[in-house]
């Protein structure tokens, strides 16, 4: 009987220590699934969402503040991705925070109306302007995300948002149409 | 006599070869005017480096990218730049791309060539010639030569093959190459040789072309290319796919995700040895290819030795004209894994073998309706890369990508056997196209999105930097203001340059007074 409790209880502490020393040795900094998100969401850090960024977004998704459909521009796909991820239902993009385009945009400053003012390259999340003070202002059209945050503090309304351009490496070979929706469109 | 593997699945088809076959080699006139895109290969855009205006001499460099993955455009005669603009491509979309456009001048003047004896060159030299002259890979994919090589190089390789198989159905711009230019391309073999050091070289070529296979032996009992054989290989389709072929000769199959390099094997079109023989030997840049023209609405199908850049329209002229009606659907490759262009104002380009000119009518369009997949399995059969066709048709359909690419979508070489057999004449490879199409977007959309996430974290740390070394220069020049209010140091009134003067001024006015009493 006494043995039998000793052996218990030796043992339940040896699994004790390992446990715990398990817990200080591999310790997770942060939430996982944040960082499983996050991944999901484009990174256009337009805060569409409502949250400032896609990060805190997918901070607000991990701790069920937010419901998954509110990124426009990542649409049905990225929510079918997070639907898949958090293992939820699918659910429509909310149109309150605007419609996803199939074609991303672009901003292009108006050279010629540019004053130099510098206050979109401090709007644009992921320094995308290039600039200096009273110089003339233009965007690296390959860094943009299309995020519309340069538009309103330009005091001149010279940036545009306008499709990025499509190359011939854009194009899509096209699927054939579905056999059941001809049948049914007949 | 070297044991011959089989490959998994092909078919038999009828080859369709002789149409073409019966006038020989021809020598196609030079257009007026030459539409050149600035791309004519798998890898990276080529940047313009003459200006509209610009007299242009043949052979001349008119676009080039210093990238690794990219090969020069050279002008094929000479004349003038008139435009560069985009202009209609030889691309399944049918959409159009920069072009250099040349009027030609007829004078067909050349740059002076440069030339040296191939033999003394070293492999890294040779390589460096090939990439100056713009080769790419014959066959239809268009790979940059030099690249390849100075891969395959680097990684050692064992046996060297000529692709001579042309397996698709009505093209036989490789056959009539072989049986006219044999010299060459075993001369262009044996720079191969120089350069990779192989331990044997074979050279494939399908048992329905025995005029090549006769000529390519005659010319090699000539030459004194070491360890190196012409072997005859049946005819079956996709046997030309450079998997397959490997298959076929070695009996290795190349693993997934890696290349024929990666297993000592290094494969060549005998068009790029021509080409290659061409550079070395006369220094003469890729600005021709042989083409084959042939269907059921030209009038005299055949073989034309064509300048780059020459608009399809000139060779249907030279190829007696559209038989039956005029226009028709042109498709650029085989009927197997070719595609419709635009129309016959797209120019000739470096991947450009063959061109068919067919009747609307006897073009199988892709039906708007298919029937439903039976399982009958016979794709799976053919397939000749052994994946599970009618797996990654549901998938496809149903828009898995993910579960598509664990049935490795990606190893699909795209040949048609699958679209071929199937009895509900569902176009398989269609769909397929469409998934890898979806697939590859999603990955350029995610490459896009990572680099968004490091310039955006990149900013904020940098932001939160800015604000603490701010913060800390405040506290810095806070803390010596008040180090300084703190002690009133001694010797302060002696230095107080105001105290100092109101005491002269004291001082003169009581001697003032003094002297006054």
């Amino acid at each position: 009987m006494i043995l039998a409790i000793l052996t218990i209880s030796l043992m339940a502490g040896l699994f004790g220590l390992i446990l715990g020393y398990a817990a200080i040795r591999f310790k997770i900094e942060g939430n996982p699934v944040v960082e499983q998100i996050d991944a999901l969401l484009p990174q256009t850090q337009c805060g569409q969402c409502t949250y400032p960024g896609c990060r805190p977004y997918a901070e607000a998704i991990a701790n069920g503040e937010a419901p998954i459909n509110q990124c426009p521009p990542g649409g049905q796909a990225t929510i079918a991705a997070l639907a898949s991820l958090l293992d939820t239902e699918v659910l429509e993009l909310n149109a309150e925070h605007g419609e996803h385009l199939d074609v991303p945009l672009v901003a292009v400053i108006d050279e010629q109306t540019c004053i130099g003012c510098t206050l979109c390259i401090q709007a644009c999340p992921v320094d995308a302007i290039l600039g200096a003070s009273k110089h003339m202002h233009t965007v690296i059209a390959e860094e943009c995300t299309g995020c519309k945050l340069c538009l309103p503090p330009c005091p001149v309304d010279c940036i545009d948002m306008i499709p990025s351009q499509q190359t011939i490496d854009d194009w899509k070979w096209s699927a054939p149409p579905d056999p059941l929706e001809l049948v049914q469109d007949a | 006599m070297l044991k011959l593997h089989r490959f998994h699945g092909g078919l038999r088809l009828d080859g369709h070869k002789t149409e073409s076959l019966g006038r020989g080699l021809q020598q196609a006139s030079i257009p007026g005017r030459l539409f050149l895109p600035l791309r004519q290969h798998i890898g990276e855009y080529n940047k313009p480096m003459v200006k509209v205006g610009n007299r242009v001499l043949k052979g001349q460099v008119i676009a080039a990218n210093p990238s690794l993955i990219c090969a020069a455009v050279h002008a094929p005669t000479s004349g003038t730049v008139s435009a560069i603009e985009d202009y209609p491509v030889a691309h399944p979309s049918g959409q159009s791309d920069t072009c250099i456009v040349i009027d030609a001048d007829g004078k067909d003047e050349a740059v002076e060539p440069t030339l040296v004896e191939p033999l003394k060159l070293t492999a890294n030299e040779m390589i460096q010639q090939i990439c100056r002259a713009g080769i790419v890979g014959l066959g239809g994919a268009a790979f940059p030569t030099s690249p390849k090589l100075s891969r395959g190089k680097a990684n050692g390789i064992d046996t060297l093959i000529i692709n001579g198989v042309e397996c698709e159905p009505y093209i036989t711009c490789d056959d009539i190459l072989m049986r006219h230019c044999a010299a060459e391309v075993l001369r262009g073999t044996g720079y191969l040789q120089q350069i990779l050091q192989p331990t044997r070289t074979l050279i494939g070529i399908e048992d329905n072309k025995p005029e090549s296979i006769a000529e390519i032996s005659k010319a090699l009992a000539q030459t004194p290319l070491t360890n190196t054989e012409v072997i005859p290989i049946p005819t079956i389709y996709p046997s030309g796919g450079e998997k397959q072929l490997i298959q076929i000769l070695t009996g290795k199959e190349v693993p997934h995700g890696q290349l024929a390099f990666d297993i000592g094997l290094f494969c060549q079109n005998v068009g790029t040895c021509v080409a290659i023989t061409r550079a070395l030997e006369k220094d003469e840049p890729l600005i021709s290819r042989v083409v084959t023209i042939c269907g059921d609405n030209i009038g005299e199908p055949g073989n034309w030795e064509v300048r780059l850049g020459t608009p399809i329209s000139h060779l249907i002229e030279l190829a007696g004209g559209y038989g039956h009606a005029a226009g028709g659907h042109l498709v650029m490759g085989g009927p197997m894994m070719g595609f419709s262009l635009s129309g016959d104002q797209v120019p000739i380009v470096k991947a450009s073998n063959c061109i068919m000119v067919m009747r609307e009518e006897t073009i199988p369009h892709t039906p708007g309706y298919h029937d439903e997949c039976i399982r009958c399995s016979k794709c799976t059969e053919v397939c000749p890369a052994q994946l599970l066709p009618q797996q990654l048709y549901w998938h496809a359909r149903a828009k898995a990508w993910e579960r598509t690419q664990e049935f490795h979508l990606f190893d699909c070489i795209e040949c048609g056997c699958c679209s071929a057999v199937c009895p509900s004449q569902i176009p398989l490879v269609q769909y397929y196209r469409a998934a890898k199409s979806e697939i590859r977007t999603a990955q350029k959309a995610q490459f896009k999105s990572d680099r968004a996430r490091i310039r955006f974290e990149f900013r904020e740390k940098r932001l939160l930097l800015k604000k603490q070394k701010d913060e800390e220069r405040r506290r810095l020049k806070r803390e010596a203001l008040q180090k300084k209010h703190a002690k009133p140091g001694a010797g302060e009134p002696a230095s107080d340059p105001v105290q100092a003067a109101l005491e002269r001024v004291k001082q003169r006015k009581k001697s003032a007074q003094e002297e006054s009493q």
